[in-house]
């Protein structure tokens, strides 16, 4: 009933031999290139990614830093704002005092140079009329003289003073 | 409903019997596999459009049936028997849906499926499981090759035996049984519709019906021997331990 004859031994052989040339002309023509490139795209998806992230953290790292930065020039401003502020009261408060005292040494030098002033002309006043009683003294003595040439005289000696003034 | 196949003893010798539709139809299948696969595959981009796409969606599906059965290092040695048993077999179980030719008289059957000859599924699964045993002994070692038999226990060894033997019948047989199956229900439904001309129409539903459905069967089929495949690799290449 069942002869090993019947069974097309050179059939099945055929197609084993005919499967593992399709195998291989496969994977050298069809299979091989896209595996090649299936793998090259998940090597540079994965690259990308990788790129991706350190780029993120990269600018996260740089945001970081301008925020810093941005924090760190507001706080010197904000100093140097006071800074100035603090300067220029202090320089106000400076120049009025100056100021002051420059005034109270003024007024006291015209005080001192008034009194000077003073002292030298009661002096010189003093001098002026003991000459001149003196003066007058010597010219009454010198000449006795009636009422009349007494007014001349004095006339003349008062012009002569007055010229010599 | 007596088909028959051109058979030729080659040199006259009685056991170089040849099925020359046969040696054909697994040539034209074959042929048909290899030139799509290489048409569609003559643009390979970084970015993939239109086959490209297709191609790499089959490449995704081998890789997922191999990725469920071990792990991917191990499983890419496979990757290649896989998706061509897989294009070969599907291929093959659809070229009998369209049409089939037979001559008038004697019914020598010119076009068939190829899978529904059980000498070529069953060669096939022999060649499936020699290859198992190839790589169980290559990837393992000679040794623990040998002692997977005596897991878990030295009694089960005579089962285990069996099932090596058995995988290959049942292996084989399943894909056979189903397309044969098929290819006998398509030409009844045919043959019945070229009968009368009542029948034409009463026949016609049905065929189209059926054909849905082979198409379903052969798609299932191939998806399952590479499936079974896959899962009796694993079973000799995986570390069990």
């Amino acid at each position: 009933m069942f002869d090993i004859n019947e069974i097309e031994w050179i059939n099945a052989l055929y197609q084993i031999a005919a499967f593992f040339v399709l195998l291989l002309l496969l994977k050298k023509f069809a299979f091989g290139p896209v595996m090649g490139m299936m793998e090259k795209r998940e090597k540079h998806v994965a690259d990308q990614i990788a790129t991706a992230e350190k780029n993120r953290e990269e600018s996260e790292k740089y945001l970081q830093e301008q925020r810093d930065a941005i924090q760190t020039a507001r706080e010197e401003a904000k100093e140097i704002v006071e800074n100035a502020k603090k300067s220029s009261e202090n320089q106000a408060a400076d120049i009025m005092q100056n100021a002051r005292r420059e005034s109270e040494r003024m007024k006291e030098n015209a005080k001192q140079e008034i009194n000077t002033e003073k002292a030298q002309a009661i002096s010189a006043l003093r001098e002026q009329v003991s000459t001149l009683s003196v003066l007058v003294a010597s010219k009454v003595i010198e000449k006795e003289l009636d009422e009349r040439e007494q007014e001349k005289l004095i006339q003349e000696t008062l012009k002569e003073v007055g010229e010599d003034l | 409903m007596d088909n028959q196949f051109l058979t030729v003893d080659l040199f006259g010798i009685p056991w170089m019997t040849v099925n020359v539709p046969n040696i054909l139809l697994i040539t034209a299948a074959m042929a048909i596999v290899f030139f799509v696969v290489f048409f569609m595959t003559r643009r390979i981009e970084m970015y993939p459009t239109g086959a490209q796409n297709a191609i790499e969606y089959l490449v995704q599906f081998i890789k997922n049936i191999i990725s469920s059965t071990m792990d991917w290092e191990r499983g890419k040695n496979f990757f290649m028997l896989g998706i061509t048993l897989i294009l070969y077999v599907f291929v093959a179980n659809m070229m009998g849906v369209p049409f089939e030719l037979a001559t008038a008289g004697e019914h020598y059957v010119w076009w068939n499926s190829p899978t529904s000859n059980p000498v070529l599924t069953l060669s096939l699964a022999l060649f499936v499981i020699l290859l198992t045993h190839y790589y169980g002994i290559k990837l393992k070692g000679p040794k623990e090759y040998g002692k997977d038999y005596l897991r878990p226990v030295g009694f089960l060894l005579p089962f285990k035996l069996i099932e090596e033997f058995s995988n290959t019948v049942t292996l084989g047989m399943r894909l056979f049984a189903n397309i044969y199956a098929k290819e006998v229900i398509i030409v009844m439904l045919v043959g019945l519709g070229t009968s009368s001309l009542f029948w034409v129409f009463g026949a016609f539903l049905p065929l189209v019906i059926f054909q849905a459905f082979s198409v379903f069967i052969g798609s299932l089929q191939a998806f399952i021997f590479v499936m079974l495949t896959m899962v009796y690799m694993a079973h000799k290449v995986n570390e069990e331990h």
